[in-house]
C-alpha cells in the first residue's frame, strides 16, 4: 500500500484516496471545434509512460480535495505531491 | 524437434530414461536481418498469431518468413501470470463472437498443436449477491443465448449442487441469490498453451527469439511505414510488424509516435497450499470479489484485483489481496484454514470500453492487438486466429472488425465493463 502525503492532511495510507486518472490534461478551450479524432486524443489517449508519471488523487476519506502527484511508475515512488496551480516537483 | 508426442513415444523414451527429448522450439539466439513479418512480444497471443500466420496465410506473405521477438523469455509475463480461466459469457455480441470464437478453437487446440493445454471446461458460475445482479446476470444470460453461446441460470440450491464448496446459506453479508453458468468454460494449462504454440510455430519455420528487446521503430521517412526494428540483438527489417506486448503496448507504440488509449495497471493472483480435489468449477464473483478455481495441482487459484494506480511495477498493494480472501473465505468457509503460498502481479493494459484493440494503425504496415486488460488468456487462440489474418490481409478479420483502434474517435465502444470479471 502506497503512502500519500496529502498537502493539507500530511502522510496517510492508500485507502484514504481515490486515483484520479492523469494530470494537466486541459478540456479543450474551444469544444465545438475539435475533430473526432482529437476528442478521442483528450478523452482516451494517455501517456502512460515508464517513468515520471504526474497524476491527480483525491482524498475521499479526509478533506475531500484534489491534489496532484508524481511518481514513478516502476518503482512507485513519490517525488512529492503538489496542490493544484502549484508548480510539481523537479 | 519435429517428433510428435504420443503415446508411443511416451513409451518409447520411458524405455530410455528419458535420454531422448530435445527441446520443443528451436530458440536461435540472433534474428536473421530480414522477415516478412515480425511479431512483437513472445506471450500467449503472439506465439498464437505467429502459428496462424505460418499456417494460413504464409503465401500472402511473399517468402513467409517469420519471426517472434521476445523481450524476456517465453511464458514469463502475463501468460505464466493469469488465473488460466476461459469462457465467454460476455454481453455485447461482438464480445461473444470474438471470445466464442476463442472457445471453440481451445475446444480442440491440444490436437491442434500435438500438445497437451490440459482445457478443462469443467463451468464457470458466475455469482449474483443482490437484486441488481440478478436482473445482470439473466441479461447475460439471455443475451448469450441470443448469440449462440451457452448460458443458464441457477438457483441458490443448483448452484450449491454444482459448487458444494459454496455457502449458500441466507445468513452471510451477501448471500448468493443465483448465478450464471457456462459450462463450456473452464480452465486450461497457460504455460503449455506458450509452449505448445511456440513448439507449433517453430515447427513450422518461425523463429521464435527470446532475450531479444524491440528499442526502436524504423519507418520510411517518405511514406511513414514501418521498415523494421531496432533490437538489443541488431537491426531487423520487416514489411510488417505485429505489436502484442500487453502491459507495455503504450511504451512500443510511442516508439512509432502514437499514443494509445491505454493505461498499464497491476493485476495480482496468489496460490494456496495443495490440497486433493475439493473444487469442481470455477467461480466468480463480481460483487465480493471472489474468483477461484482449483489447478491440477491441487493449489487453489485465486484471482484479485488491480491496483487503482497506473503502474510497470509487477507488484500490487496488499489490501488488495487481502480483499479478496477475505471475500473467499465468506463464501468458501471451508476455506478459512488455507495457507497461501504464493503471490504475484503481472501487468495489464487497459481501454476505457475494457474491449480489447485488434486491427491496423495509422502508421502503414504497423498492426495492434492489445487492451486485453484484465481478460485476454481466455482469448488466447481466437486472438491470435484473428490477428493473423488481420496482418496477412492488411485489413480487419470480419471479428476484428468492431474492435479496431479508431473506434475510439467514432464513439463505438463496446462497454464490457459490467462482463469483465475483475472490478477495475
Amino acid at each position: 500500500m502506497l503512502l500519500i502525503r496529502c498537502p493539507w492532511c500530511g502522510d496517510r495510507p492508500e485507502v484514504e484516496f481515490r486515483h484520479a486518472g492523469e494530470a494537466h490534461i486541459a478540456r479543450p478551450a474551444d469544444p465545438a471545434m475539435l475533430t473526432d479524432a482529437e476528442w478521442a486524443g483528450f478523452l482516451y489517449e494517455r501517456a502512460n509512460p515508464r517513468g515520471d508519471y504526474r497524476e491527480r488523487w483525491r482524498h475521499i476519506h479526509g478533506c475531500g480535495r484534489f491534489f496532484n502527484a508524481q511518481r514513478h511508475t516502476l518503482t512507485d515512488r513519490f517525488a512529492g505531491t503538489y496542490r493544484p496551480g502549484e508548480e510539481p516537483p523537479a | 524437434m519435429d517428433r510428435r508426442f504420443s503415446v508411443f513415444a511416451l513409451a518409447r523414451e520411458a524405455l530410455r530414461g528419458h535420454a531422448g527429448w530435445a527441446p520443443q522450439w528451436r530458440s536461435p539466439e540472433r534474428p536473421q536481418p530480414a522477415y516478412d513479418a515480425v511479431i512483437l512480444g513472445g506471450g500467449g497471443h503472439g506465439l498464437a498469431t505467429a502459428y496462424y500466420l505460418a499456417k494460413e496465410h504464409r503465401a500472402s506473405l511473399g517468402p513467409g518468413r517469420i519471426a517472434v521477438l521476445e523481450k524476456g523469455w517465453i511464458g514469463g509475463g502475463n501468460t505464466g501470470r493469469n488465473t488460466t480461466i476461459i469462457r465467454s459469457n460476455y454481453l455485447f455480441p461482438e464480445s461473444a463472437a470474438l471470445y466464442d470464437h476463442a472457445v471453440k478453437l481451445w475446444e480442440g487446440l491440444s490436437a491442434e498443436l500435438n500438445y497437451n493445454v490440459m482445457f478443462s471446461p469443467r463451468g464457470v458460475l458466475m455469482l449474483a449477491h443482490s437484486h441488481h445482479d440478478v436482473q445482470s446476470g439473466m441479461r447475460h444470460v439471455h443475451a448469450n443465448r441470443l448469440a449462440g453461446v451457452d448460458n443458464e441460470w441457477l438457483t441458490p440450491a443448483q448452484c450449491k449442487a454444482f459448487c458444494p464448496p459454496l455457502d449458500t446459506s441466507p445468513a452471510i453479508r451477501y448471500p448468493v441469490l443465483g448465478g450464471a453458468l457456462q459450462r463450456r468454460g473452464g480452465v486450461a494449462r497457460h504455460d503449455a498453451v506458450a509452449w505448445g504454440y511456440a513448439r507449433a510455430a517453430s515447427a513450422l519455420g518461425v523463429d521464435v527469439i527470446e532475450n531479444c528487446e524491440v528499442i526502436g521503430i524504423t519507418r520510411d521517412p517518405a511514406s511513414g511505414a514501418v521498415t523494421g526494428v531496432e533490437t538489443s540483438k541488431g537491426a531487423v527489417r520487416c514489411g510488417r510488424l505485429g505489436v502484442v506486448a500487453a502491459g507495455s503496448t503504450s511504451l512500443v507504440m510511442a516508439m512509432a509516435g502514437l499514443r494509445m488509449p491505454l493505461e498499464s495497471f497491476p493485476l495480482q493472483a496468489l496460490v494456496s497450499e495443495p490440497v486433493k480435489p475439493v473444487f469442481p468449477c470455477v467461480v466468480m464473483s463480481n460483487t465480493v470479489h471472489a474468483y477461484i478455481s482449483q489447478s491440477d495441482k491441487g493449489e487453489l487459484v485465486i484471482g484479485a484485483g488491480t491496483d487503482q494506480y497506473p503502474s510497470y511495477s509487477q507488484a500490487g498493494g496488499v489490501q488488495i489481496l487481502i480483499h479478496t480472501l477475505e471475500a473467499i473465505c465468506e463464501m468458501f468457509p471451508i476455506f478459512r484454514r488455507m495457507r497461501m503460498l504464493r503471490s504475484w502481479g503481472g501487468i495489464v493494459d487497459v481501454t476505457p470500453d475494457r474491449s480489447p484493440i485488434i486491427g491496423l494503425t495509422p502508421v502503414p504496415g504497423l498492426f495492434v492487438n492489445c487492451g486485453w486488460g484484465t481478460g485476454g488468456f481466455k482469448a488466447t487462440p481466437g486472438s491470435g486466429h484473428v490477428f493473423a489474418a488481420t496482418i496477412a490481409r492488411g485489413e480487419p478479420h470480419p471479428i476484428a472488425v468492431p474492435f479496431s483502434l479508431d473506434r475510439f474517435a467514432t464513439g463505438r465502444l463496446i462497454d464490457e465493463a459490467a462482463a469483465a470479471a475483475v472490478a477495475h
